[in-house]
């Protein structure tokens, strides 16, 4: 496959010899070794601990062998073609799986050393701290204020209502949200727009202080102005939180991870710091994929 | 018309995206032939006293400069339209770095011709002639070379370039000598050997911005920036 026919015409009048092989110098690694991935897929003192994790619907079998850490503080991007177990995977790491019946998860998943997936691990507990943002914002057909209200009055997180107040204020805040609502905290939520929904649903999700933010593509619905101000959200957040992202963006993972995990099929096939991934990656499926080679 | 198929820019789903980096690729492929015959035809027309010659070069200087213009928008629009990655990002990063370079090859080639014009109508002996050949047809190697290498995808190639101008630079270095000698045997000669010594200045510089191209092709294959670094760590980067 290896020939340049680059006849150059122009007035400087290039010989016909120009016409010169390719020599192609791009990695031969297509071919996916399961249970390998290239790159930096671990690290020291790891929030998430995941090893050999497989994933099954039924017989299906939607993720393969796949081992990684997830650091403190740091924000990763999982991205990947559709289908290729980047939500499912996220989904593990806070037992939203558990809701699918034939969904099984094997392989060694851990949360500060201790392991998500112990029978005796309360889920509730689990999910208040490591919380989710969803595709589509789905705030409660409820008051802004109850919103945000709704977890920590669950989870018994106040005492008095000036406690509660302090917590939707600073939610809110952090969510970048407080200055348009603060005057209509009773109005109801779903009259917000897109953007005001979605930011909603991350002061929801940050307002039982979770230790890790899951979202999932949590702008795909959402227009450029309030995407920008959901990923300067996540760039202040990433300051006390670990957040993980699964994009179909590009640009958004390049801009706000400083990891980024590239799944395809099922595997884990590259783990690198993002600017890497996004100048020259390792692996030739990765290429291909943030190229647009193939969808 | 390139082989798409075959290309490593020219595999993309979007086929218009494939046909704007296979037109910036052969765009300045042709923007490189044109540089290497001005530089050519500069020389030419110096060593032979070819005035006329040397009028065309100057004026053909104005097309280099056009095709640096139209490859610098190219190339923004790609980047305004497909924020491109990885390979095909260093393709045009690249590309916007050696348009300048070739761009100012070009300039060096409008200087030679600018000197051969002075020294016909000056009309004296020639001195240091031999070296302005010799080194001339060194450089136009070298750049002829690194277009190749760029077209290629050849890092091999591009590290060979970078060795060969420091044996260019010492070349200069002799040549420069050589002129010293004639301007301290006859204190006449000065006015004609600084004029000399300028074009073999420029036939240098000429090296050097071969030297950046060649630099820039292994960036683009390896992904690695070798500019600063010792020859080793070129070395280490292509040799992966």
């Amino acid at each position: 496959m290896n020939t340049l026919n680059t006849t150059v015409t122009s007035e400087a009048d290039v010989p016909e010899e120009k016409a010169i092989p390719v020599q192609d110098e791009r990695p031969a690694e297509t071919v996916i070794e399961e249970g390998k991935t290239v790159g930096t897929p671990f690290a020291d003192d790891p929030k998430f601990k995941l090893r050999n994790v497989e994933v099954f619907y039924g017989e299906d079998r939607a993720i393969k062998n796949i081992s990684l850490d997830i650091a403190r503080n740091e924000v990763i991007a999982f991205i990947g073609p559709s289908g290729c177990g980047k939500s499912t995977f996220l989904r593990c790491l806070n037992r939203m799986n558990d809701s699918i019946d034939i969904c099984r998860v094997k392989g060694s998943l851990q949360l500060d050393e201790q392991d998500i997936y112990d029978s005796k691990r309360d889920v509730v507990e689990l999910r208040a701290r490591v919380g989710m943002v969803f595709q589509k914002p789905n705030p409660f057909p409820k008051s802004i204020y109850d919103n945000v209200a709704y977890g920590p009055r669950i989870h018994g997180l106040a005492n008095r209502k000036s406690d509660l107040d302090d917590i939707v204020e600073n939610s809110l805040r952090k969510a970048g949200l407080w200055n348009e609502v603060k005057d209509r905290l009773d109005a109801t939520a779903t009259g917000m727009s897109g953007g005001q929904q979605q930011r909603l649903c991350i002061a929801r999700a940050i307002a039982v202080s979770p230790e890790v933010v899951l979202m999932d593509e949590p702008c795909s619905a959402l227009d450029p102005i309030a995407t920008a101000k959901v990923e300067e959200l996540i760039a202040e957040l990433s300051e006390s939180y670990t957040i993980v992202i699964v994009t179909h963006s590009m640009q958004q993972a390049a801009r706000v991870s400083h990891r980024t995990a590239y799944f395809h099929l099922g595997h884990l096939v590259e783990v690198n710091e993002t600017d890497k991934v996004f100048t020259s990656p390792e692996h030739e499926l990765t290429e291909s994929y943030i190229t647009g080679r193939f969808g | 018309m390139p082989n798409k198929k075959d290309d490593v820019y020219g595999d993309h789903i979007s086929h218009k995206f494939n046909d704007e980096l296979m037109e910036l690729k052969t765009q300045f492929l042709k923007m490189g032939g044109m540089v290497e015959t001005q530089v050519e035809r500069a020389v030419q027309a110096l060593v032979d006293g070819d005035s006329h010659l040397a009028e065309e070069v100057r004026a053909n200087d104005k097309k280099v400069d056009k095709m640096e213009v139209d490859l610098d928008e190219e190339a923004t629009l790609i980047i305004a339209r497909r924020q491109p990655t990885a390979r095909d990002l260093r393709l045009v990063i690249s590309v916007i770095k050696m348009v300048a370079d070739l761009e100012r090859v070009g300039d060096e080639a409008k200087k030679i011709a600018k000197m051969a014009i002075k020294l016909v109508e000056e009309g004296q002996a020639p001195r240091g002639y031999v070296e302005i050949r010799h080194i001339g047809n060194h450089v136009l190697t070298m750049l002829h070379d690194a277009l190749d290498a760029f077209a290629r995808l050849d890092s091999e190639q591009a590290l060979r370039i970078m060795k060969e101008d420091k044996r260019v630079d010492e070349e200069y270095q002799a040549a420069a000598r050589t002129l010293l000698t004639f301007m301290m045997e006859d204190t006449r000669n000065i006015s004609r050997c600084m004029s000399v010594m300028w074009v073999l200045r420029a036939l240098e510089r000429v090296g050097d911005h071969a030297c950046n191209i060649a630099e820039n092709v292994i960036f683009m294959v390896k992904g690695e920036d070798v500019r600063h670094t010792p020859m080793e760590e070129a070395e280490r980067v292509v040799g992966r």
